[in-house]
């Protein structure tokens, strides 16, 4: 077995890992990228649209163009990243952790190192997650998957499609599909509003005719070797209208119903995962349970924006490095999530520097107020003219708005 | 009377575009200036940004094997947005294209497209 050692090891290389591993490598520390895929880039490779990086870079970019301005940088600074490699298990041996991973060029490789940031990202939801009934034909996708299979491997998943699901991937798929000359027939969402963003609605749907569903639901998938249609039901008031139901005939069935942070390795290290987010638990520092081992990306929770998650890894990176340095914060103060809001991120604030919070409101609202309170008293109130569950909102706080924090302080964060 | 939604912000105003008794073109239900900017470019000259991808082939010609590492498609991108009506057009072209590799993010693989100002580029840099 191959023995290693590094300051630090980032898991996965996409735009969070790349990310992190640049913060570590700027302040001096020794970092190893373990990646699976044959590239650095992760799941931006087959994101061929644009988009990406209007934060970041001040332009749109599209996928691979955003990863491989980071990839550029990376290998600039000489960064190893050892490519098609498997991680395997996150241990702690005699005070050491260490990191064991496997790839067909270097066989089984043993890593001693004294930080680990998770940059796994996260993975589709799929038919078994949201029980759909019907047979199992072949034709059924994620879209994730579909849009691979078209944008790198080259194939086109089938002709007539409908799309379960109004995520993103979902929407720009129906583009994608139509471009590629396929038919999209409909995408049927479940909730009374789209999940994925406006600009892709307009863009995405409404520039072809595509109809959306909203409020109705998928009750049937028909066909015995390939897919040959769905059954569709309106929800009304909660309930069901079976005597309203329709089919589509289709052969091809994509599904775009979420995307869930990607944390086996996390749960077998014995890292505490949260049920709102599906990530790490984290503290100020970005670090989980496990001490020296810190989580950005998509694996911490699901982002809406690259450009957000290249911020958020710079930071889980930086406070790698301050770790790896000794700082540790003298204390920190209990966040928890008030009206409104499904979850803060992260769990904890240093009340002496300054906090980059990243919530999800619960609800669709125009003319919201976001209220920060400490132990009951508001301490920052900001007006927001829209919110809803799939924008991601954010906020800094600093030790100004922390200094009547005593040692049992709480801070709220609410939607009203 | 067309109805459009603002896709600027987040707030996705819901716009209608009526004309008035002088002929001028009358925007309602948006919340701010750059609504009414939207509804007139999206009316008089829609267009948008074109991702596609093309066929890699390897240097001697042949395609990438599926023992191979290397992606079978090319993606592309347009230098610009593109005139709505004419991406139909634009995609024909571009089907029938191969992308020989190695290749380099930014090369140009369409100049003027379809008499246009705006190119087709390489969005990947691929080696061979």
């Amino acid at each position: 077995m191959k023995q290693l050692a590094y300051d630090a090891v980032v898991v996965g290389g996409g735009a969070a890992g790349m990310a992190a591993a640049l913060e570590l490598d700027a302040r001096g520390h020794s970092v190893l990228i373990l990646e699976r895929e044959d590239t650095l880039g992760g799941i931006l490779m087959q994101c061929i649209h644009n988009g990406f990086g209007l934060i970041e870079f001040n332009e749109e970019l599209t996928g691979p163009e955003f990863a491989q301005r980071f990839e550029e940088k990376v290998s600039a600074r000489n960064i190893q990243a050892s490519l098609r490699t498997t991680v395997l298990d996150i241990r702690e041996e005699e005070g050491l952790r260490v990191v064991y991973a496997v790839s067909p060029s270097q066989g089984m490789m043993r890593i001693e190192t004294r930080a680990v940031i998770l940059a796994m990202g996260c993975r589709e939801r799929n038919r078994g997650n949201i029980r759909i009934p019907g047979t199992r034909p072949a034709g059924i996708y994620t879209a994730g998957l579909a849009q691979r299979l078209v944008n790198i491997e080259g194939y086109i998943p089938g002709k007539d499609v409908v799309i379960i699901g109004s995520g993103d991937i979902g929407l720009i798929m129906a583009r994608r599909m139509t471009w590629s000359g396929c038919k999209v027939h409909a995408v049927i969402e479940i909730l009374p509003y789209p999940s994925g963003l406006t600009r892709n609605i307009v863009q995405c749907l409404n520039d072809f005719g595509i109809p959306l569903y909203l409020s109705h639901l998928v009750t049937d998938i028909y066909g015995k070797d390939r897919v040959e249609g769905i059954e569709v039901t309106p929800i009304e008031s909660g309930a069901l209208m079976h005597e309203k139901a329709f089919k589509i005939a289709c052969d091809t069935v994509l599904l775009s119903v979420g995307l869930v942070p990607e944390n086996e390795l996390s749960r077998n290290a014995g890292i505490e995962i949260q049920p709102t987010t599906n990530g790490p638990w984290v503290d100020s520092m970005l670090m989980t349970s496990l001490p020296g081992v810190f989580a950005c990306g998509n694996v911490l929770h699901v982002h809406d924006l690259v450009d957000y998650v290249v911020e958020e890894a710079r930071r889980a990176g930086a406070n790698a490095a301050a770790w790896l340095s000794g700082y540790r914060p003298s204390r920190e103060i209990r966040i928890k999530t008030g009206s409104n809001i499904r979850y803060v991120l992260p769990a904890r604030l240093n009340p002496e520097r300054e906090n980059r919070l990243y919530m999800r409101s619960l609800v669709v609202k125009n003319d919201a107020r976001l209220e920060v309170r400490l132990d009951g008293n508001v301490v920052r109130s900001r007006k927001l003219a829209h919110v809803q569950p799939s924008e991601m909102l954010s906020l800094t706080l600093g030790p100004e708005d922390m200094a009547a924090a005593g040692r049992d302080s709480v801070v709220e964060i609410a939607l009203v | 009377m067309q109805e459009l939604i603002c896709i600027t912000c987040p707030m996705g105003c819901h716009l209608s575009i009526d004309t008035d008794e002088h002929g001028e073109m009358k925007v309602t239900g948006n919340r701010c200036v750059r609504g009414e900017q939207y509804a007139r470019e999206e009316i008089f000259n829609p267009k948008r940004v074109v991702t596609f991808t093309c066929t890699a082939v390897l240097p001697d010609g042949s395609l990438p094997g599926p023992s191979s590492n290397l992606p079978r498609r090319v993606p592309v991108r347009t230098t610009a947005a593109f005139p709505k009506e004419r991406i139909p057009e634009l995609l024909e072209v571009l089907r029938g294209m191969t992308v020989r590799l190695p290749v380099a993010r930014g090369s140009t693989i369409l100049e003027r497209a379809l008499g246009t100002e705006v190119n087709v580029v390489v969005s990947r840099s691929i080696g061979a």
